[in-house]
């Protein structure tokens, strides 16, 4: 974050590529993305596709491993039927197949449709508020900080044990 | 950061043009960096995020904890010494509005909701396409379904 505002004088954060895409694709008659994106947002784009390819490298230059996951979690996981802990997202929700169940579809669909309007919502995630914004000391982001934690355990402790079973 | 606080799209002010395309290939190579870091760290993981909202593990907390940490100094150091960017600017910050707080308490528990759900938030869901689950493309569609959606409302929802 340093290095983006000493380079170029930029905030960093990743959510407002997430609008540029909007303003690039469909902006329609929507205020909120009639605005230049390539003049305000491609640098950010560009910074985003290199996270892309960083994760691939990253990926293709380890060997795989089983991350030490602690076993309080593993247990806790297992009663919700996730016994599969290797990679990043577990094999039971995170595949095209269990896409088309409600499983795999809360998780991937909803979920990605709530971080899409909420972050644009609070105007940043957690690079721009968690990390940018508390370290500008600035009470939004505490704000919204908060915000994301209430919502993170809601959803731990009250939706995934409804929708993954085994209560 | 992200999102302009003040309710005018043209208020995404403060953001220089890219005079030199010499600094995209520098963000590249930091979005680069940060993919990599992201991914080693494990933060994109879903068993990690679990991990954290469960609170059975601290790793989330002190890694999350010394991004802030880091980024408190460099922000006050930057401050202290009026640093200048590459291109000779004053390094500004622009502060977010408070308004009533609304925004930031629904949207950040709104986002909140989809974190825990996906194990991811925005950086992390390309990280983790680039680490092969490809099905976190759809992910991205709805989160730009979601992103368009707020924009639509936006005049209609409290701020």
């Amino acid at each position: 974050m340093p290095a983006l505002l000493v380079v170029g004088n930029k905030s960093f954060g990743i959510s407002s590529n997430l609008r540029h895409l909007c303003s690039a694709i469909a902006p329609g008659s929507v205020a909120f993305f009639r605005y230049d994106w390539k003049r305000t947002g491609l640098w950010n784009l560009v910074f985003l596709a290199g996270v892309l390819i960083g994760g691939f490298i990253a990926f293709h230059s380890s060997t795989a491993h089983d991350m030490a996951i602690s076993a309080q979690t593993r247990e806790s996981l297992a009663k919700l039927v996730i016994h599969d802990f290797s990679g990043v997202a577990p094999a039971e929700i995170f595949t095209w197949h269990a896409l088309l169940t409600l499983r795999g579809f809360v998780p991937i669909v909803v979920g990605g449709f709530l971080v899409g309007f909420g972050t644009a919502y609070a105007g940043g995630c957690t690079s721009g508020h968690a990390i940018s914004g508390l370290a500008n000391l600035e009470l939004p982001s505490l704000i919204a900080v908060l915000g994301f934690f209430a919502g993170g355990l809601a959803a731990t402790y009250l939706i995934l044990p409804h929708l993954l079973g085994g209560v | 950061m992200t999102i302009p606080t003040a309710v005018e799209a043209e208020d995404i002010e403060s953001v220089r043009v890219v005079k030199r395309p010499g600094l995209l290939v520098i963000y590249l190579l930091l979005g680069t960096a940060f993919g990599i870091v992201l991914t080693r760290s494990e933060v994109v993981s879903w068993f990690r995020i679990q991990e954290m909202f469960r609170f059975q593990s601290f790793r989330m907390y002190g890694i999350i904890g010394s991004a802030i940490a880091t980024a408190t100094v460099s922000v006050a150091l930057i401050k202290r010494f009026h640093l200048k960017s590459f291109s000779g600017e004053i390094i500004a910050i622009p502060r977010k509005e408070l308004g009533s707080g609304i925004r930031y308490a629904a949207g950040g528990t709104i986002f909140g909701l989809g974190w825990a759900l996906t194990g991811a938030c925005p950086g992390p869901l390309f990280v983790i396409i680039g680490n092969g689950v490809s099905v976190m493309f759809a992910a991205v569609l709805s989160a730009l379904a979601g992103t368009w959606v707020y924009g639509w409302l936006r005049p209609r929802l409290p701020h």
